[in-house]
């Protein structure tokens, strides 16, 4: 099989397409995981004991699955119980989901990097338990796990083809459709991994800005 | 929560009657593990009062300051400050552990100032002082600027109003925390070791500040240091420590001059001969 560049200039367009799916999928799934995470990581602090518990065996048990289990579960079991998602959005809450578990270990990091004398102080001043979290403890907190919360977001990325298998068009979905219509394969895999890998560096340069900007202070 | 007999046993002063403002200790019992920090703890520490506590590392004086602030629990006894206790509240003739809605009422009448100031870095000078009055007593804004601008000033850091934390030195930021917990407008107000962490050039700023409110307002202050001159300076009475419990007691003149106490007197000869 040779590299037939008028094939590949003619696919590009669907590919582009697909790409344009995958960032959103990613970007939209990233912004589930950075708010579930935080609500998770927080859930862990609870002055309640059961909660703090119930919170870390759930995101125990999120971890030691496989993203393409719970993708399948929610495509396929979620319907059974009335709740019928599209496909992308189905997506973006399995990848959402999935990523939680892990955001939620940086912020844990986070916070508890902070120090006892910073909720001491917030004790002493009598500030109620939301200002706490909010004004003194998350902004100190997430400052300095950025870098490692921007890592994931280009995980995530590399983990989008998974949704492929329920169906999602994202790029990896639209190069298996293009292949299986003209029976060549060579042009549409090579530009997704090409494409990839554009995406993956520009997002790792700009995660070392990140990390000048935030890792050091 | 641990079980207090002497808190059932104790006859409940009346909220705000007379003779129970102030801070009373009461059978107050600390253990770290099996390290026993205060044992059968009693005094008391007069509304206005300016108090001292000195002695040896390790015999309790901090804690005594952390229980007050609630950043501790009592293992056995009960703090009373104004007829109110600390770990208790009354539901129906009964005393029960305190919530956390009953804490943050009595809290608000004490403050404190730590050894590590403990200013959030993540704010300005000014938003660090005006945090609490506007989300704690609801002032406005621009009352709360007031407020802390006058603070600023009284500390003598009217310019560092829009400086982080992280680009003042030890003192001015220990100043800051003092102007933050004094915004609250607290009846109390706890020292704990408020200069140990400075340079020495950086101390008698920080002393100076404190002595002018000592002068100048009628709030009851509680003091751990190791700064004798102040001590004598400020306080009505000096409390002398060890292992969990007042060996000696009396006025600055008393226990700086003729310390009766043979630990008080092997405890102030190594202080002194330091400085």
């Amino acid at each position: 099989m040779i590299w037939d560049w008028h094939f590949a200039g003619s696919i590009l367009p669907d590919l582009l397409r697909g790409l344009v799916v995958t960032v959103e999928a990613t970007l939209l799934g990233y912004a589930v995981a950075l708010g579930l995470g935080l609500v998770w990581a927080i859930l862990r602090r609870s002055p309640s004991r059961i909660v703090g518990q119930v919170v870390r065996w759930v995101v125990e048990f999120i971890r030691s699955t496989p993203l393409l289990v719970q993708l399948f579960f929610l495509f396929f079991a979620l319907p059974a119980t009335g709740l019928t998602l599209s496909a992308l959005v189905t997506g973006v809450l399995g990848l959402g989901l999935h990523y939680s578990a892990y955001t939620s270990e940086v912020y844990r990091a986070g916070i508890a990097d902070v120090p006892v004398g910073q909720w001491e102080a917030a004790t002493a001043l009598n500030l109620p338990r939301r200002r706490v979290w909010a004004g003194v403890v998350l902004p100190q907190a997430v400052r300095k796990v950025i870098p490692t919360l921007a890592n994931y977001l280009i995980a995530m990325f590399k983990d989008s083809p998974l949704l492929l298998a329920i169906t999602v068009p994202e790029m990896l979905h639209s190069a298996y459709a293009v292949g299986a219509k003209s029976l060549r394969f060579l042009e549409p895999m090579t530009i997704v991994g090409v494409l990839f890998v554009i995406v993956s560096v520009l997002s790792s340069f700009l995660l070392r800005r990140l990390e000048f900007r935030y890792g050091n202070n | 929560m641990a079980t207090t007999d002497s808190a059932a046993d104790a006859v409940l002063p009346e909220d705000g009657a007379a003779g129970t403002d102030g801070i009373r200790f009461d059978g107050v019992v600390k253990r770290f593990g099996d390290n026993v920090v205060l044992r059968e703890l009693d005094f008391s520490v007069a509304a206005g009062e300016r108090v001292t506590l000195i002695g040896p590392s390790g015999s309790g004086k901090t804690t005594i300051l952390r229980l007050l602030m609630t950043l501790e629990k009592v293992d056995d006894g009960v703090i009373w400050v104004d007829g109110r206790s600390l770990s208790h509240m009354r539901r129906g003739d009964r005393l029960v552990p305190a919530d956390e809605k009953y804490l943050r009422r009595v809290r608000s009448d004490i403050g404190m100032v730590f050894q590590q100031f403990n200013l959030f870095p993540n704010m300005s000078v000014l938003r660090n002082v005006t945090e609490a009055p506007v989300h704690v007593l609801g002032l406005s804004k621009d009352e709360a600027v007031e407020r802390a601008r006058e603070l600023l000033e009284l500390v003598g850091l009217s310019d560092k109003a829009d400086a982080h934390p992280g680009a003042l030195s030890g003192g001015q930021q220990q100043r800051v925390a003092i102007a933050r917990a004094l915004a609250m407008r607290p009846k109390i107000l706890l020292q704990d070791e408020v200069t140990s962490a400075l340079d020495p050039e950086l101390v008698a700023g920080v002393l100076d500040v404190l002595r002018d409110i000592a002068n100048e307002t009628d709030i009851t202050m509680l003091c751990v240091t190791h700064e004798m001159g102040f001590a004598r300076d400020v306080s009505n009475r000096v409390l002398m420590f060890d292992q969990g419990q007042i060996v000696e007691e009396g006025t600055p003149e008393k226990i700086f001059s003729e310390p009766e106490n043979q630990r008080t007197q092997d405890f102030l000869h190594a202080v002194l001969d330091q400085h």
